[in-house]
């Protein structure tokens, strides 16, 4: 750490109980981007699971959208060092998206509009820790918080929750993604402190 | 032999406004280097429970190539307030003189001029990003440089010119430079024409014909630095005498 | 969100380097577009610096900072050519 600099603050920020290790809380909802946003008309959309073996299952936008969603309130955690409490998200629980799928992988890498890229074990997309989500509090999800849809998997830093997501490959080993490619951390538990590769 | 370069820490000596919003810190920097028009310096603030937060600003003071001569010269940032920024309303609006500053530098060597280079030279700004170009503006005044400077700045209105009665004054004394100033809201009066943004017309007149080879220093905002840069391709100038560099702040 | 270019990483690679590297020519891995660093498209904020190819947006390079290392990755890229000293 460096000099403090008198009389600086920087954002609006509390250090909070409950919070995971090294993070600050904020009320707003920063914007972070790693490139241009895509911009996809739902008529285009698409969002498939191609298993280990090249099965594949897909959903239009109608399909995707009249599967049954839930609404439910979480806790996010950027490994940027925000975290923001009570976030409500509407989408598809991803046990529903994997009903039907039959597969033997314990691993999953998320792909999105855009090129971006983040693993996630399969574990930790199912019984109820993850979901695809299009609406956040009660409105379309804007195309800069990841909408049309994208992941959430709350319980990990926020860079696995990819945006503008539209597929899930299984893998039978781990694979880095975008930023796990990059120098963070190959599963990123905010609770244990996993920013960076060998954290 | 170079090194790597680390963070360091600076003090301000003084401090002065250039626009009711743009602020322009002298900063003491032990073992300076020395740096070249266009670098930047690297400030990085750190709150009293250790959340940090860095920027990147032009040095808008020149430095002699003679280091150790009287004149050597400052290190001077000038920074413009956003008002939704981190970084800038604390420089701007916080910062005095004795308060002391981390910071890295000088960093950049692709956007500067070099007293070497002998071309005509086109500096085209943005705003703020006047900065670095007044750096490079200074340079050749405390080099007595006899390249041909022209420099377009574009401001939303006379008052948010920085640097205008320097600029004034170099006209005046520095040999073979040239101003013009483009304003996008409001014009000063007598002003011959009505506001408007930088045009074909505007490069075409107060540039240099792609003829003269001049080397092209661009600096503003991402849409203005794209505006400018493609007006002066398409009246011929080599992309690759087009220097450009884009700011967002905060 | 903000787009920047190449010259925002100059201060990061020049603590991991010995010269700059703002002016140093990479060839796109994608589309074979060549340039120097300093005109790659670097969007901020994010958890990293990303700088894509100007002509066709794909990931040239990839800098990550900690509080005790860089990551730097050049995937993006296929070569990068600096000028030696004279």
């Amino acid at each position: 750490m460096g000099i403090i600099s008198r009389g600086f603050g920087g954002r609006r920020r509390e250090p909070q109980p409950g919070l995971p290790p090294g993070q600050y809380l904020t009320h707003d909802f920063p914007v972070l981007s790693a490139g241009p946003t895509p911009r996809i008309p739902l008529d285009k959309w698409n969002f498939s699971i191609v298993t280990e073996t090249g099965e594949k299952h897909s959903w239009n936008w109608a399909e995707f959208t009249a599967l049954p969603a839930e609404e439910f309130t979480v806790d996010i955690h950027c490994v940027t060092k925000w975290s923001k409490f009570g976030t409500t998200w509407k989408g598809v629980a991803l046990d529903t998206l994997f009903e039907d799928v039959e597969s033997a992988a314990d691993y999953t890498m998320a792909h999105s509009y855009g090129g971006y890229t983040t693993n996630v074990p399969l574990d930790d997309l199912l019984d109820g820790k993850a979901w695809v989500v299009y609406e956040f509090d009660g409105e379309p999800l804007h195309p800069e918080h990841g909408g049309p849809a994208r992941l959430i998997v709350p319980h990990l830093y926020f860079w696995k929750s990819a945006k503008w997501v539209n597929g899930l490959q299984m893998l039978n080993d781990d694979e880095p993604g975008f930023w796990e490619t990059g120098g963070y951390h190959m599963y990123g538990d905010p609770w244990r402190e996993q920013r960076y590769q060998g954290d | 032999m170079k090194n790597r370069i680390s963070w360091r820490v600076a003090t301000v000596t003084a401090a002065r406004w250039e626009t009711s919003s743009a602020r322009t810190l002298v900063l003491d920097v032990p073992d300076w280097p020395g740096h070249l028009p266009g670098q930047h310096i690297d400030v990085r603030l750190t709150a009293e429970d250790g959340y940090s937060a860095q920027r990147s600003y032009s040095i808008a003071s020149a430095w002699s190539a003679e280091a150790g001569s009287p004149d050597a010269g400052t290190v001077e940032l000038t920074v413009q307030r956003l008002d939704d920024g981190e970084v800038s309303p604390y420089l701007t609006d916080v910062v005095e003189p004795g308060d002391r500053i981390e910071l890295r530098g000088p960093v950049g060597g692709w956007f500067v001029w070099r007293e070497k280079q002998t071309a005509p030279v086109l500096l085209i700004a943005g705003g703020s990003g006047v900065v670095p170009l007044m750096s490079m503006i200074r340079a050749r005044g405390l080099a007595r440089g006899r390249q041909p400077f022209r420099l377009i700045y574009s401001v939303r209105t006379p008052e948010d010119a920085a640097y205008a009665d320097e600029l004034r004054r170099r006209v005046r004394e520095d040999p073979g430079l040239d101003v013009h100033f483009v304003y996008t809201r409001k014009t000063p009066d007598g002003w011959p024409a009505p506001p408007k943004r930088i045009d074909v017309a505007t490069i075409n007149s107060h540039g240099w014909p792609p003829d003269f080879q001049p080397d092209c220093y661009v600096c503003g905002p991402t849409a203005f630095v794209e505006t400018a840069a493609d007006i002066l391709v398409a009246l011929g100038h080599d992309p690759k005498r087009v220097r450009t560099e884009r700011f967002g702040g905060a | 969100m903000m787009e920047l270019d190449g010259n925002a990483l100059a201060g990061d690679l020049r603590e991991v380097f010995a010269t700059d590297m703002t002016g140093a020519v990479f060839t796109c891995a994608g589309c074979a577009h060549t340039g120097v660093l300093a005109t790659l498209r670097v969007w901020q904020p994010a958890p990293g610096l990303v700088g894509r190819c100007p002509h066709c947006t794909d990931v040239v390079l990839r800098l990550v900072r900690t509080p005790t290392r860089v990551f730097l990755t050049l995937t993006g890229a296929t070569r990068l050519e600096l000028p030696l000293e004279p």
